[in-house]
């Protein structure tokens, strides 16, 4: 019946596409072709999983926020904590620090989800500035402006031991990375994702078919804030070092700026904006090594004025080509 | 007959203004029943006493002879009480294919399911098919919301609601604003609802209200003014004077 | 008592350079986070008359207030009117560039190094009032941010501008209609809020320091005394910059230890309690 033909299109939605594959066996081949930039990819992998999860609340339930990185922060924290006083299995430590992250944003969606765009770009804000004061003045337990020092990590299921060129650490944050995104990608073509669309596009109809809107959003922004936390965590081990800059206000406004630049509501931008954002990073600091901030900036102000929209759609326009009709959501 | 859907002296002041006077009301099962009323009537606010959206000063709500003056909007569809929108109210960045998928899976209790692709269940497609054959939509699923004819905007409007599976269905002015050649299909469509789906019509168009409702419930002033057969309405002095006579000369 | 006294300076120097945002926030429903960079902008202008063509301190405030208005207009003609109807998310992102772009900029015209300014002889020292040690240069700024405050209430609510501004963004197109140049009162008020933020900025040099961080360092500040404050009108920023600046002030000398941990916390209960402001008649 070709009605019936219609409607199973829905399911589509979650079929992995050809361009997608293919991303990810690149991925993958960076790991033995691209042995020297191993650093700088992992950098780029827990910037990535982290703008990941940014857009997971606002490209696709609409929360702006400028706090995103108080549960990167919270997760690199609780990582950094939880290995030096409880263990330093990696894999326990990601779960505390997700675990971490996953309260605070229990805690702090009733705050965030409260008030109108502004009130949660604010409290958002506020929530990220108030750790950053936490961390700063408990130096006892956080190092303070010195940051987390002494954090050694035992070998990822006691066999592979974390080297000094990274090798190991870029490995184990690719595949975190990768389980992470699919459990993302996941989650945005199930009922659940869907109904996050539908609470983003319009509240009001939302409710009005029966959407619990507030339980769904504090689920979602749980979720970003548990998946953000594993970032920061992964940040702390392959570092092993929290600093105090993992709350910073930049961080929030970094993420922001590779979800601009890789496009929101498709998960994919907030990679393509890491590494954007990482290969303009290096680029600039290369160039101008003390005010590349200046034309980070610019790239924002040239962005918005331009239309973030208007970008999007060039952005996703060329993925829907690479990706076949409709995208991936 | 019994009333699925009633209403006890509700009251709902603002400041010192009383929009709903202690208005008692009952649509009784299969309804078709039509409100009805000057602007500024209190329709509206009616509307959103019904489904939640208001909390009431005073007075009761029952589904089913169940309580719900303190159940949740989102509680009250489940329920089966949905409403539609005078003002299209759809999801611009979705197609309708998705917003039906979304409507369908939180009525069968499966919209906080992460874990499941969308459309992969068979009973959930199921419905999408008979709720889009229905609402003549299986031809535009895929595209996007807002590029939809407006009559088929307005059908959306109306499946979503019906993909809720209501028992009372309000029907907020559903024929609003469709050019005279989308009218049809829209009619037709919402005379063809099935029969055990009580719906109350909220409308400014006599004539629709005519042709589609048994009983007519009139509104003035947030009071309810006169309830009765639409020949009685009809024939009824008082209202040809506050309202009728109005919509002449409107 | 002195401590109180140091609290009202400072909350009144908050008032001034925050008084701008206010405006463009409450009034204009326009988020600028770069509203700290107009107030840097008046601190240096200050900064460079002073240090090296050796102008006296109060010759200064004027150009600290022109310059960054200048900028103001400037930055609104060319900039920030396309986004005035633009998303919350858009202005806030298009200002965060701007204050990146502002804090790089001014490091490399002017170096990381705090500016010092050095205040005229009359204006520094103490001297005891009423047992009360009180600072010339506070004072001097009480009574000036005080002068400002009167001159800005009456502005606004007495005069043909006042409610020129009011019915412009009441309504844009009916006040268009009236034949109220919109485009031009909007430019105005921008302008003049970002030469009292550049004002604040010279005044506040001393008490704040001035260094190219200063709009990151403050912007939070500006954004607790507007949103604390409410955005209907003057006085309640002004007096939650009063309560913002005594807080401040006595929670550094009594815990230093909790920070500025006490005013963040405040700010996020007073916005999901009160999500329009403190001072708001509900």
């Amino acid at each position: 019946m070709p009605s019936k033909a219609a409607v199973s299109r829905l399911s589509t939605l979650g079929r992995w596409r050809l361009a997608e594959i293919l991303f990810w066996l690149a991925a993958a081949a960076s790991v033995p072709l691209l042995t020297e930039h191993h650093l700088v990819l992992t950098e780029i992998a827990i910037i990535a999983l982290f703008a990941v999860s940014l857009d997971l609340i606002l490209g696709y339930a609409g929360i702006a926020s400028l706090g995103h990185t108080a549960f990167f922060g919270a997760g690199a924290y609780a990582a950094g904590l939880f290995a030096i006083h409880v263990t330093n299995d990696p894999l326990l430590g990601l779960v505390a620090g997700a675990a971490a992250a996953a309260v605070l944003g229990f805690a702090t969606s009733f705050l965030v989800l409260r008030g109108a765009d502004l009130t949660r770009l604010m409290v958002t804000l506020g929530v990220a500035l108030v750790l950053g004061e936490i961390a700063n003045k408990a130096g006892k337990i956080t190092g303070g402006a010195d940051g987390l020092q002494g954090v050694f990590m035992a070998p990822i299921l006691g066999r592979f031991e974390f080297d000094l060129f990274g090798h190991v650490g870029y490995v184990y944050s690719l595949v975190v990375f990768f389980v992470l995104f699919v459990v993302a990608r996941r989650i945005v073509v199930s009922p659940f994702g869907l109904s996050l669309l539908a609470i983003r596009d319009n509240p009001l109809r939302a409710r009005a078919i029966g959407i619990p809107v507030n339980t769904r959003l504090t689920a979602i922004y749980t979720i970003s804030a548990a998946i953000a936390g594993v970032a920061g965590a992964l940040l702390a081990q392959t570092a092993q070092f929290v600093s105090i800059d993992v709350l910073a206000f930049h961080r929030s406004a970094d993420a922001l700026l590779m979800l601009v630049i890789g496009g929101t509501g498709y998960l994919y931008g907030g990679i393509v904006g890491a590494v954007a954002f990482k290969v303009l990073q290096e680029i600039l600091s290369v160039w101008t090594p003390q005010y590349w901030t200046f034309w980070i900036g610019a790239i924002l102000v040239a962005i918005v004025l331009i239309g973030r929209q208007r970008i999007g759609n060039g952005v996703m326009g060329i993925w829907a080509r690479l990706l076949g009709k409709g995208g991936a959501a | 007959m019994s009333a699925v859907l009633e209403t006890n002296a509700l009251v709902k002041k603002f400041g010192g203004i009383t929009a709903t006077n202690a208005v008692t009301f009952a649509l009784e099962k299969g309804a078709r029943h039509a409100l009805i009323g000057p602007n500024g009537a209190g329709k509206t606010t009616f509307i959103n006493l019904l489904t939640g959206v208001l909390e009431p000063t005073s007075g009761r709500i029952s589904l089913d002879g169940k309580d719900i003056t303190n159940v949740k909007p989102e509680a009250r569809v489940k329920m089966g009480l949905v409403r539609t929108f005078q003002i299209n109210q759809l999801f611009a960045g979705m197609t309708p294919l998705q917003a039906l998928g979304v409507a369908v899976s939180e009525r069968q209790g499966r919209g906080s399911d992460w874990r499941r692709v969308v459309g992969t269940k068979a009973t959930v497609t199921d419905e999408i098919v008979e709720v889009a054959e229905r609402f003549r939509l299986i031809d535009v699923l895929e595209e996007r919301t807002g590029n939809l004819a407006y009559g088929k905007q307005r059908l959306l409007e109306i499946a979503l609601a019906f993909a809720c599976k209501p028992r009372v269905l309000l029907l907020d002015e559903p024929a609003a604003g469709v050019p005279e050649a989308e009218r049809a299909e829209l009619l037709e469509t919402i005379a063809r609802l099935p029969d055990d789906v009580s719906i109350l019509l909220i409308e400014h168009d006599m004539d629709l209200v005519f042709s589609f409702a048994k009983k007519i419930t009139v509104l003035v002033d947030g009071t309810l003014f006169a309830d009765g057969t639409v020949a009685e309405i009809s024939n009824d002095p008082r209202v040809r004077a506050v309202y009728l006579g109005e919509g002449e000369h409107g | 008592m002195t401590i109180l006294f140091d609290g009202i300076a400072y909350g009144m120097v908050l008032f001034v350079l925050a008084c701008g945002l206010s405006v463009t926030l409450g009034l204009m429903n326009f988020v600028n986070l770069a509203h700290g960079a107009f107030a840097m902008a008046g601190g240096y202008a200050t900064a460079i008359l002073m240090n090296r063509w050796g102008w006296p301190f109060v010759a200064t405030l004027p150009l600290a207030f022109l310059v960054p208005a200048l900028i103001g207009v400037l930055l609104e003609r060319t900039l920030y009117r396309r986004l005035y109807d633009a998303s919350h998310l858009d202005q806030v992102l298009f200002t965060i560039g701007l204050v990146f772009m502002a804090v790089a900029g001014t490091d490399y015209l002017m170096g990381s190094r705090p500016q010092l300014i050095r205040l005229p002889e009359w204006l520094s020292g103490r001297f005891e009032f009423l047992g009360m040690q009180i600072g010339r240069y506070r004072l001097f700024i009480v009574v000036v941010c005080g002068v400002l405050t009167v001159a800005l209430q009456l502005v606004l609510n007495r005069t043909r501008f006042g409610s020129r501004l009011r019915a412009a963004v009441d309504d844009p197109r009916v006040a268009r209609g009236l034949g109220i140049p919109v485009e031009r009162v909007f430019m105005i008020t921008f302008a003049a809020g970002s030469g009292l933020a550049g004002l604040g900025g010279a005044l506040g040099a001393e008490l704040l320091g001035l260094d190219p961080l200063f709009p990151l360092k403050f912007m939070i500040y500006f954004l607790i005394v507007v949103t604390v404050g409410g955005t209907t009108g003057l006085t309640g920023p002004f007096v939650a910059s009063l309560i913002l600046g005594i807080a401040d002030v006595a929670g550094k000398y009594f815990v230093p230890d909790l920070g500025a941990f006490i005013i963040y916390t405040v700010m996020i209960v007073v916005l999901v309690f009160r999500p329009r402001g403190l001072f708001v008649r509900s």
